[in-house]
Parts: structure tokens; sequence; C-alpha cells
């Protein structure tokens, strides 16, 4: 069965339609990022997926339930983060809203306890527990509600730009724990962001919306292929060396400092960075390499060119 | 969940409102200003009276011991309802900061959640004024006493407070539809209770109908004031004022027509 179902969902708001004809299911355990710009229906999907929006028309399903009619059901099984709005009591110490919210899900005080320590050691949260949740930084504030959203244990976690005004090292450990939550719990994850690393770091498939409809459904690396952009390797060399125009599959994007450092494009779907490699190696000496990953938020754009809206 | 006990059932809004209190208990000074406040509200309110009465000795079939028993038992019914439920009209202040949206992806009531997400302990100020007010009343005016009084007494506070909590609720499911329509409910909420501390003879009919018949909080202290009291007033006879739970119910159909709907009407806070 799958996680989430919709079926020609729509939604209409006085004027606009918000939600244009959505067809699209995430199976149990994948990581799905919902991508698009600011007012493209991300959000309105979502809260018809939790029960909060009635969808005009077409189908919805959420770990096989239906939102409008068994949202109290779906929110046992579903947890939600909204990264601008907060679940926690900001009057109290943080440790008490992971007590209430255990008293809300009906989870006796040992469980709660149990699964509070679990989370907060992994989060690494021990210190903040007895502050007051609006004295926490927005850093421990967004670690403390992904805690709440998965004390319950919920089967699928719903991020709504989790890492929205976070500094680089906060983003980073929020990454890191979900990839191990999902790993360790196989919790399905479906993410909206601005933060294309969100999307590398913790997705293996992509949504993008468009003005309210699907744009794209595939991996990463396949929406990168669909709108051709390109992985660069930048390759640095031991000697001054002649531009690097004869390696296959790859495409020479400038040199700098008479060939000491080259910069090569190619298409990660027609050839490997290893090939590349070995092809330059066996012929020059490599001092080092990095590789640039397609800018998403430009794939983005080039989506909605491509689909003839801007 | 079937065979879960009611306590068990109850647990969550039990944890809720003492998560409320503690967090008001954490600051004490301000919570004892807010406390002295109210009970300064309540006393402005007694005042009124106690000044017409300084001047007149009836106004509108009652005198001060009648007229402090219609104070006493609307101001408690008031300010219990108001305790309890009187956030709710604050719903769009709810709304903008996306707490109705983090009610919604939790596994309880939305009116309940609401309802249990605060409890103004402040607001015992003025049930306290209340609380002596019928004190005094009661031993003071000339009641005759059976076990039919306590009972209406009782029953009328009880249905009293339900009045004045179906019109939060109310205001609250209209203010889905209203922007800032606050000032539009009020009119209802802090205007019913301020009706329903008024013998209702002062009224033109026309109000009078309203009060009783409409936002019916001439039920919460007039006309069972007027059966205790055994007064002779034609339009609120001694039966009339057993029907005081009949209006509580009507006035919860209400509310919750109007809650439904709001909910129903609900679109999100934006984002």
């Amino acid at each position: 069965m799958s996680i989430i179902e919709t079926r020609d969902l729509v939604r209409d708001f006085k004027k606009t339609r918000a939600v244009d004809r959505m067809t699209f299911s995430v199976e149990p355990g994948e990581a799905v990022g919902y991508i698009g710009a600011n007012g493209a229906g991300k959000s309105t999907t979502i809260k018809m997926l939790t029960g909060i929006l009635k969808p005009t028309s077409g189908h919805v399903r959420t770990c096989g339930l239906d939102p409008m009619r068994q949202r109290v059901e779906v929110a046992r099984r579903v947890g939600v983060v909204f990264g601008q709005r907060s679940q926690l009591w900001w009057d109290l110490p943080l440790r008490d809203s992971f007590a209430i919210l255990g008293a809300i899900h009906r989870m006796d005080e040992a469980a709660t306890r149990a699964r509070t320590d679990l989370l907060v050691e992994q989060l690494e949260m021990g210190p903040q527990l007895g502050t007051a949740v609006r004295s926490l930084s927005l850093g421990q504030r967004m670690r403390a509600e992904i805690a709440a959203a998965l004390l319950h244990s919920p089967e699928l976690l719903i991020l709504d730009e989790p890492t929205i005004g976070l500094d680089v090292l906060s983003k980073q450990r929020l990454r890191e724990f979900l990839v191990a939550e999902r790993r360790e719990q196989g919790t399905t994850l479906l993410l909206t962001t601005h933060d294309m690393g969100d999307i590398e770091r913790l997705c293996d498939r992509v949504l993008v919306v468009d003005h309210g409809r699907l744009a794209f459904d595939g991996t990463l690396t396949g929406l990168a292929g669909t709108v051709g952009a390109q992985r660069i390797l930048v390759i640095d060399l031991a000697q001054p060396t002649p531009d690097l125009h004869d390696v296959p599959g790859a495409t020479l994007v400038d040199s700098e400092s008479d060939g000491l450092r080259q910069r090569l494009s190619f298409d990660a779907e027609a050839t490997t960075v290893a090939a590349v490699l070995a092809h330059v190696s066996s012929r020059h000496e490599v001092r080092d390499l990095t590789i640039e990953e397609p800018d998403i938020e430009d794939v983005v754009r080039r989506i909605y060119a491509a689909s003839g809206r801007t | 969940m079937a065979d879960a006990t009611l306590s068990q059932r109850l647990r969550p809004y039990r944890v809720l409102l003492a998560s409320r209190a503690r967090a008001q208990m954490q600051y004490r000074a301000s919570f004892v200003t807010d406390i002295l406040g109210t009970v300064g509200v309540g006393l402005a309110e007694f005042a009124e009276v106690w000044v017409i009465f300084h001047n007149v000795d009836v106004l509108g079939g009652l005198d001060f011991t009648a007229a402090l028993l219609v104070f006493a038992l609307s101001n408690l019914a008031f300010s219990l309802a108001d305790m309890f439920v009187g956030h709710l009209d604050q719903l769009p202040r709810y709304i903008r900061a996306g707490q109705v949206d983090a009610f919604y992806v939790r596994p309880l009531p939305l009116l309940a959640q609401l309802m249990t997400s605060d409890l103004s302990l402040r607001r015992v100020g003025r049930l306290s004024v209340a609380l002596v007010a019928l004190g005094v009343a009661l031993t003071t005016a000339d009641i005759a006493w059976s076990p039919a009084t306590v009972a209406l007494i009782v029953l009328t506070v009880v249905s009293g407070t339900a009045i004045f909590s179906a019109l939060f609720t109310a205001a609250g499911g209209l203010q889905f539809f209203l922007v800032d329509g606050a000032e539009f409910t009020n009119a209802f909420t802090y205007g019913g209770s301020y009706a329903a501390q008024q013998s209702q003879q002062v009224f033109p009919d026309l109000l009078r109908i309203f009060w009783t018949f409409v936002v019916p909080t001439a039920f919460v202290a007039y006309i069972p004031a007027v059966a205790i009291l055994g007064l002779d007033d034609p339009l609120a006879p001694t039966w009339l004022a057993w029907l005081t739970p009949v209006a509580g119910l009507l006035a919860w159909g209400i509310a919750a027509t109007c809650w439904r709907l709001g909910t129903r009407h609900y679109q999100g806070a934006g984002g």
C-alpha cells in the first residue's frame, strides 16, 4: 500500500487554482523532495495530505486513509514539521512539550520518557531539556520540532521547509539525524525545501511542482539530465597542460593558470567521474579534484522555462 | 480505545490544562497583578450596581439584594466560561500564529484542543468577587429555602456557564469568516454578559425578546433570580426558570453549528 496517493487532486482558492490535477504516490520508506517556487502549491498539497484543507476535487489518501474524514487517525500515523510554525509550548521547558505530546498521542509515561530520551540523545538536545522553548536558538528549536514530530514514531514524516534560516552547521546536523533516522526506522519522508542541499543529502526522488502541476517526478540525476544540467569536474594538474579537448563524454568549460586547473562538464547519465578521471590521469598527473553538482534551483528554473512559464 | 476508562480518555486534556496552569505560575509576580486586576474588574462591575442602588431603592422590579443576586449569578457564570473558553474569540490570533494548523495534525478534536489551549487562571479574581457577592445575596435575601431552590441555583450556575461558553464558541466559529471580527462578536459575548447583569424589565420589549430567545442571557441570572426570590414578573414565570438548561442546550446547538461552518470554511494560515 502506498503511504501517499493522490489522483487528479485539485484545490481552488477564490480565483486561483493552487493545486491542479496532481497525481503521484509515495511508497513506504521512500524519501521524496517536493520542490517548486513560492506559491507553486507545495504547502497546499501538504495541507490536503494532513486533513487541514479540503480538496476541491480528486482523490487523496495518506497511510491509506481519507485525511478529511479520518484526520485524527492520520495524525496518529504522520508527523509534521512546519518550519515557520511551532508544535511546541513556548512558555514551558522543552521537556514539558515532549510530555504533553506523549499524552496527546496517548503514549504512557514510561514509553514517552524512553522515546524522548532516545530522540534527545540522537539530536544532542540534553542540555536544552530544561530551557524554555522561547529561549532556544532557531537551530535548537528546529531539532526540537523534529523530535516532537517523531515522538509517536510516525510512519510518515512531512517536513515543510525544515532548514529555513538555519546556519550551515545546524543544517548539517539536522540532515545527518534524518539520514540516520530513516536508515534505522525506515520512516517515509516528504520534504519541501528551497535548499537544494537538503534534497541532495536526503532524497532519492524529486517531485517538482509548477503552478500547481507536477512538472517532474524522478531521481535527482534524472532531473538534472532532463533539462541538460551537467556536473562539472574540476581537475588540478601537476604541470601546466594544454586544454583537455579530447576527453570522451566530457567538454572543456574553461582552464586557468596555463592549464593547471581545468573544468570539464559531463553528462552524469552518459559517463562517470571515474571514467573521465581515468582518461585524464592516464595522460597527466592529477593533484586534486572537486565535483560541482548542478545547481538545482537553476534546474527547476529550466523546468519552468521548458514548460513555458517563468 | 473502546474499553479505555473516561479518566484515560481525558488524560491529554488534563495534561494540557495542567501545563497551562504551570506556565502561568512561572511568572508569579505578573500572575498576582493579573489576579488583582480581575478582582478590580469584578469590583468595578459591582460598583455600578452599588451606585445605582445608592440613588434608587428599586430598579426594574429589583431591590438591592435582588440586583446583587442577579449580578452574582451572571458574573459567576461569565467568569467561569471566560476562564475556560474565553480565549476562543481570540481565534484569529491562533490562526495567524499557525497554531490552528498545529492542532489539525494532532490526534484530538479541534475544538477540544482549542478549549484546553489556555486556562486563564487570573480570572479567579473576578470569579471570587462573584462568589462573595453570591454568598452575601443568598444570606441577606428573603428566600424560601427548599431542595428545589438549591437545585435551581446549581442548575443556573451550570447552565449559565454553558450559555456563555456557547457564546464564546459561536464567536470563535464566526471568526473563521470574519477578518478581525472580534468587535462584532464582542457585542454578543461581553454585551451578553452586560445584559445578563440587568433586570430584564429595564429593556424595551424587542431587546427583552432578543436577550431571551436569540442570545439567551436572560436565563443566566434574571429569570432564575425571579424564581429563587419569588418575585412577580409576568414575563418571567417560575417554570421558565427551570428551562434554563434548555436555553443552554439550544445555545450549544447554535454554537456547534457556527463552529462546524467555521472549520469547514478554514483555509489554513496562508503560506
